[in-house]
């Protein structure tokens, strides 16, 4: 029997593998974590579930329906605790994966040569740096939602959301569920750029009915909780010593540069700052795989990508949310599954009318709530850029005036931004932008980015240094 | 008279020669099709190693080097100031040890002979290793100390050469990629033509790297410069537990092999960052980049054998690049007998880094006629080693 093997079970993989079975092939479904669900569905381990689940995730019922019908499955094998480091496209695409607990003493390497590969990896969520964003107590919103939905935690007693994008009120009604207060959402974006993306209330949202929804949902958790949303303001600094203890607020031009004169101080003991997404393409990088002008993975209308054999589907193909991951989960499945099995079968295609629907809602996400210049108006010289290798942003201006450099290569080993072991995950998108900008000419010409990877994640050199089992991955077979 | 200077290739080769060549007094414009201390000068390890070559004239410029780079750190700190990121260079020293019974004698007799070349080499017995390097495995057969070997950051001295380059009135063009020569009817070089225009200078200088094959053919003459990959790992920081370069004697004789095939040996080292590069490898498959996964996990392998404890430390990146390769492993740093105004500085295969300042007085010697820092012939492009591949490529 062909088979497909999925990397990710977010909405996009779990999607991606269960239309492939469905198609007939052979599935592996990895995914670096010990639970299904990615991201979106993060949710408690299975030996304490929340009887409120269903509401502290939208979608439930459809995780539960996927999660399920793929655990029944005899054609589909599904490994936890699969992380993939690296693929290797010599002869046919190789996935190198280490299985079992990250810090346990011996993980098992293998090594997968499936006949068609959906890569469904999903994002990080992405901060922008300011003063005392190091400080204990300012969270990243993904971190804060891990907490929040993965261990009930609550972060503070009084907290402060701020960034831009949507992805803030979930956020905040996470935080609020699991028992901190709330005292503000701040989205730096203006009314006027909102109202052209959609409106200047992101849950006024037409058209993509479920979305629309879902945000009218978070909505009205502002409403009951009385949380203020604040449009075209913007944390421009945290203060304390060992943990924050209040925060600077400011008004934020349409650019995002602060404006000077309308700061004011809020005393907080935690805030969420998120500004956006960055997809993670390493594995796609690896896989020779073209990237768009904005750096997604670039697919066909059969989410194919230009390597042979190797489809894409969710927030590594553009900022979706989690409706536009499933269907474009379901249609990289369908094809990979006809490729792996060389036969061909009606086309999905209410998953690509669904996926017609929330592409627009991803350009609009886009179009209000992206990451504008201005920012940089709020760092310091002490501001760290880079908080794995400590590099504050006055030694890499200092750098790239000093050297002129047009190098992104050059000034990364010359400032160690990004070098450190999160491998600029956090900092490479924005080390990229600050560096260009520092430019004389503005420009890093070198073709370099900080999404190249060739390891996507950190392994032992005497994990390394141990043979592999080659693997067909087959249910049944060791 | 010759007064102006063209230099192709703006990583730590070319860089070097354009600060020589401007300060010998000549005009001085450095084209790169990309951008400068990119490619291979970004890619590889920063050592300045005596202890990886036999009695000979790689040697001989690899002495005058180890002696060189104090004095021109000193001087690039003093130009640049303290804004400028640190060249880093730490004379830490080389531990070379044989880690089976047939590697001892072997590797003993290549120091004897280093020796009577002048190099400080000093033969350890296994406890006195261990003193210098305790992490290191007790069951090693032989060990030679070389005070002489040291280490630079690559990148930052490329880029401050060039930035000293032009405080001398070297122009620094990046993006700016060759197309052709511009001859006259006897066959001079006169200048190069680019997708920017036309440049002319008294002396072409091509220091390309890798590619200075490919750069040779677009101007008209064959030169037998091919590109033989190495791998590195880095680990993440830790307090620091390796203080020399250390390494299997095996890889002298990985350096000095021409074969194509894929050859490993471990080479292990601590950073001033605090974290470990691991190599090496060496193999011949033209320009070809993509990950083997088999390559690092040999290297993996071998670094463990020289250091145990690193079996269980986290590798978060693997990267490399494509070393210039000579067949008869020697620098080429000449006149081409063969087009009037056609220069080389390249081919210096692993070893460019540490040999870069004196490739690059030597090219402004020849030149402008400034002091040789060492006998030009050897590096000639006419010596007889080069004879058949010359021919050959032809
Ligand atoms: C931190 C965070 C929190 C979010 N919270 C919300 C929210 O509350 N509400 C909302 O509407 N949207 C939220 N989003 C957005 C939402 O998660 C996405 O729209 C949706 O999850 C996208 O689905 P996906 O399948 O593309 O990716 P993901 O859900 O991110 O799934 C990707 C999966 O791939 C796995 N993976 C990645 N790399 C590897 C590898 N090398 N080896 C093995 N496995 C790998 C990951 O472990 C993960 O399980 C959040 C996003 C992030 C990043
Ligand atoms: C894994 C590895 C480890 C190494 N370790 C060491 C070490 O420890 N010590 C040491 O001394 N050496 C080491 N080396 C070798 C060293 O890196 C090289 O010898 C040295 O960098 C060569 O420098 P270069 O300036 O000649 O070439 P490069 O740095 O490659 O510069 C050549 C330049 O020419 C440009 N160019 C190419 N074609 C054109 C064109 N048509 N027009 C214009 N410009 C062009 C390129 O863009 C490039 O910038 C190592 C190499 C590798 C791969």
């Amino acid at each position: 029997m062909s088979e497909v093997l999925v990397i990710g079970a977010g909405p996009a993989g779990l999607a991606a593998a269960r239309a492939a079975s469905d198609a007939g092939a052979s599935v592996v479904l990895l995914d670096a974590s010990d639970a299904l669900g990615g991201q979106f569905w993060r949710h408690l381990p299975e030996t304490r579930p929340a009887r409120n689940e269903k509401y502290l995730h939208h979608g439930w019922s459809t995780f539960r329906a996927l999660g399920e019908a793929l655990e029944s499955s005899p054609t589909v094998t599904i490994i936890r605790s699969a992380q993939v480091w690296a693929i290797e496209v010599l002869d046919g695409v190789a996935v190198h994966a280490m299985i079992g607990e990250p810090d346990g003493a011996r993980r098992e390497r293998r090594v997968f040569r499936p006949d068609a590969l959906v890569l469904a990896t999903g994002a990080h969520d992405r901060t922008l740096p300011f003063p005392g964003w190091d400080l204990p107590g300012v969270f990243t919103g993904g971190a804060a939602q891990a907490l929040a939905k993965g261990e009930r935690l609550a972060v503070g007693e009084r907290v402060l959301v701020a960034g831009a994008g949507p992805f803030l009120l979930p956020v905040a009604q996470s935080l609020t569920r699991s028992g901190s207060r709330v005292i503000g959402v701040l989205e730096a974006n203006r009314a006027a750029r909102l109202a052209r993306g959609w409106s200047p209330r992101p849950w006024q949202l037409l058209g993509a009915a479920g979305k629309g929804l879902e945000l009218a949902g978070y909505a009205a958790g502002h409403v009951r909780h009385r949380i203020p949303y604040r449009l075209g303001r913007a944390v421009i600094a945290a203060h304390g010593t060992d943990r924050v203890g209040s925060v600077t607020v400011a008004k934020v031009d349409a650019q995002w540069a602060p404006v000077p004169g309308t700061e004011h101080t809020l005393e907080v003991d935690a805030v969420c700052v998120s500004h956006g997404f960055t997809p993670r393409i390493e594995l796609a990088i690896a896989a020779g795989c073209e990237l768009t002008p904005n750096r997604f993975v670039a697919v066909d209308g059969n989410q194919r990508t230009t390597t042979d054999g190797v489809y894409a589907a969710g927030e590594i193909t553009g900022i979706g949310g989690v409706d536009l991951a499933l269907a474009e989960g379901e249609i990289a499945g369908h094809f990979a599954a006809a490729s792996a099995t060389e036969s061909v079968s009606a086309p999905p295609t209410a998953a690509i009318r669904r996926r017609r629907v929330f592409t627009g809602f991803a350009h609009r996400i886009e179009a209000a709530h992206g990451i504008r210049s201005g920012w940089s108006g709020w760092l310091t010289d002490s501001t760290l850029i880079c908080r794995c290798e400590e590099v504050d942003f006055g030694s890499m201006r200092a750098a790239a005036v000093a050297t002129e450099s047009e190098s992104f290569r050059s000034l990364k080993l010359g400032t160690r931004a990004g070098l450190g072991i999160c491998q600029g995950r956090m900092c490479g998108r924005t080390t990229e932008e600050l560096l260009c900008a520092l430019n004389p000419n503005r420009e890093l010409s070198d073709g370099a980015v900080s999404d190249r990877r060739p390891l996507a994640s950190p392994l032992r050199i005497g994990e390394l240094a141990h043979p592999s089992s080659q693997n067909n991955a087959r249910k049944g077979t060791p | 008279m010759v007064s102006s200077a063209i230099v192709i290739g703006a990583g730590i080769v070319g860089a070097a020669c354009a600060r020589s060549l401007a300060m010998a007094g000549l005009d001085v414009t450095v084209i790169d099709r990309s951008t400068a201390a990119s490619a291979t000068t970004a890619r590889g390890e920063g050592n300045l190693l005596v202890s990886d070559k036999a009695p000979g004239p790689e040697l001989v410029m690899a002495l005058a080097a180890a002696k060189r780079w104090p004095a021109l750190v000193r001087e690039l700190a003093d130009e640049l100031g303290d804004g400028f990121p640190g060249i880093e260079y730490e004379p830490k020293g080389g531990l070379v040890v044989a880690t089976t019974e047939d590697g001892a004698a072997p590797l003993l007799r290549f120091a004897a002979a280093q020796r009577s070349a002048g190099v400080d080499a000093r033969e350890l017995s296994v406890a006195e290793a261990l003193n210098l390097e305790p992490d290191l495995n007790p069951a090693i057969t032989a060990a030679v100390h070389y005070p002489q070997d040291a280490q630079v950051h690559p990148v930052n001295a490329a880029e401050a050469l060039l930035a000293s380059a032009r405080r001398h009135g070297a122009r620094v063009r990046q993006n700016v990629n060759l197309s052709g020569p511009i001859l006259d009817a006897n066959g001079t070089l006169l200048g190069i033509a680019t997708n920017e225009g036309e440049l002319h200078a008294d002396a072409i200088i091509v220091a390309a790297g890798p590619w200075s094959g490919e750069v040779a053919r677009t101007l008209g003459v064959t030169l037998p410069v091919l590109p033989r990959r190495g791998m590195v790992l880095v680990t993440s920081r830790m307090p620091k537990r390796i203080f020399h370069k250390v390494y299997d004697a095996d890889y002298v004789g990985a350096v000095g092999s021409g074969d194509a095939a894929l050859q490993t040996s471990g080479v292990v080292e601590s950073t001033e960052s605090g974290n470990v590069l691991i190599g090496s490898s060496r193999e011949q498959l033209g320009f070809d980049d993509r990950l083997r996964v088999d390559t690092i996990a040999q290297i993996a392998a071998k670094a463990i054998r020289l250091f145990p404890f690193l079996a269980d430390q986290a590798v978060i990146r693997t990267y490399g690049g494509f070393r210039p390769f000579m067949p008869d492993h020697l620098p080429l740093v000449s006149r081409d007998h063969r087009m009037p105004g056609l220069w080389h500085a390249t081919g210096h295969e692993g070893a460019g880094i540490g040999l870069a300042p004196i490739t690059g007085e030597l090219i402004a010697a020849l030149v402008a006629g400034a002091a040789a820092p060492c006998d030009p012939e050897p590096y000639s492009l006419a010596r007889s080693s080069l004879e058949p591949h010359l021919t050959a490529v032809a």
